[in-house]
């Protein structure tokens, strides 16, 4: 597998810091490492950059994860992108937004090593 | 010290009327669930299990039950995450700048930190998960209440006046040596 090129959408700059570190710990080589603190940000990069991966937080002020993955579905090349959402608002309601929006998987914070080795590495393509 | 409110206008402004940025499944939302004492009975070990949780695999840390008189928390922070919809509230997380450093250190993968962003970031992160792992032990509301983004306010010179009327509930634990608190105040 080549390196990735993983984007880490989260309002909390300690919880992209932990996402990080977690997909290293799952064995994840990594090229390039993007972060943004709300769906905004995370559409603008996705819109200049090339991406193996995206794990988005939900609850965000600006535009939510929800938005976010609706709106890069529409971009031109991010239909492929898996985009994990990785939050506390883990209701039935939320997954099934999340899913039928556009997401690839989800998980729920707090959240372990081996989680995001389970169900995110599996998801990059490459 | 002075109190310092460590968040965005918007972030101050929804977190005071504890309502959410944008609500993911309000629409979809029960009828709000009754929080006396007695719908809440069997509520506060589901909320020390999920800070416990919380702190077991976000923070490494396994927290200690408080034995004998209960210590006096000192709060030089306090998060707050407020809820809405289904089960209506605030969530609140205090503790010593001590404490709140380790969290940050340790959620951070370092030996120390010194006060400031991650600090704040930490603390109110680890308030948003307790809210959100305490929510998901509760089935019947657990989809129909939204949480707003954290908000934390370091310095112990405020009073904080929950307009919330239902059921109040507290656990004290211990985290590597001192006493933190968690109160869930309810709106009936």
């Amino acid at each position: 597998m080549k390196p990735a090129r993983v984007l880490i959408v989260d309002d909390s700059a300690v919880m992209r810091k932990i996402v990080e570190r977690s997909l290293r710990q799952a064995g994840l080589e990594m090229e390039q490492v993007h972060g943004a603190s709300n769906g905004s940000e995370a559409l603008a990069i996705a819109k200049t950059h090339g991406l193996d991966l995206i794990l988005s937080d939900i609850n965000m002020p600006t535009m939510n994860g929800l938005e976010f993955v609706r709106e890069l579905r529409c971009i031109e090349g991010a239909q492929q992108i898996p985009v994990v959402m990785i939050t506390t608002e883990a209701g039935e309601s939320n997954v099934v937004q999340a899913l039928s929006g556009g997401a690839t998987g989800y998980i729920r914070k707090p959240f372990t090593p081996d989680q995001i080795k389970e169900r995110v590495i599996p998801l990059i393509k490459g | 010290m002075d109190a310092t409110l460590n968040s965005s206008r918007e972030r101050v402004e929804i977190q005071l009327s504890a309502k959410v940025a944008r609500p993911a499944s309000l629409a979809k939302a029960a009828p709000p669930a009754a929080t006396t004492e007695r719908a809440c009975e069997g509520w506060h070990d589901l909320l020390m299990n999920a800070t416990c949780e919380v702190f077991e695999v976000m923070v490494g840390s396994t927290l200690g039950r408080v034995t004998g008189r209960v210590p006096k928390v000192v709060a030089d922070f306090t998060a707050m995450v407020g809820m809405a919809g289904s089960l209506c509230g605030m969530l609140s997380l205090r503790g010593p700048s001590e404490s709140a450093k380790r969290i940050a250190a340790n959620m951070l993968g370092v030996d120390d930190v010194s006060i400031g962003a991650s600090v704040l970031d930490a603390f109110g992160e680890v308030c948003n998960m307790i809210a959100g792992s305490f929510k998901s032990r509760i089935p019947a509301v657990a989809d129909g209440c939204s949480l707003s983004v954290p908000t934390v306010i370091s310095g112990r010179d405020y009073s904080l006046h929950s307009l919330a009327d239902g059921a109040r509930l507290e656990v004290i634990l211990n985290f590597e040596g001192s006493p933190i608190s968690v109160t869930l105040d309810l709106h009936s």
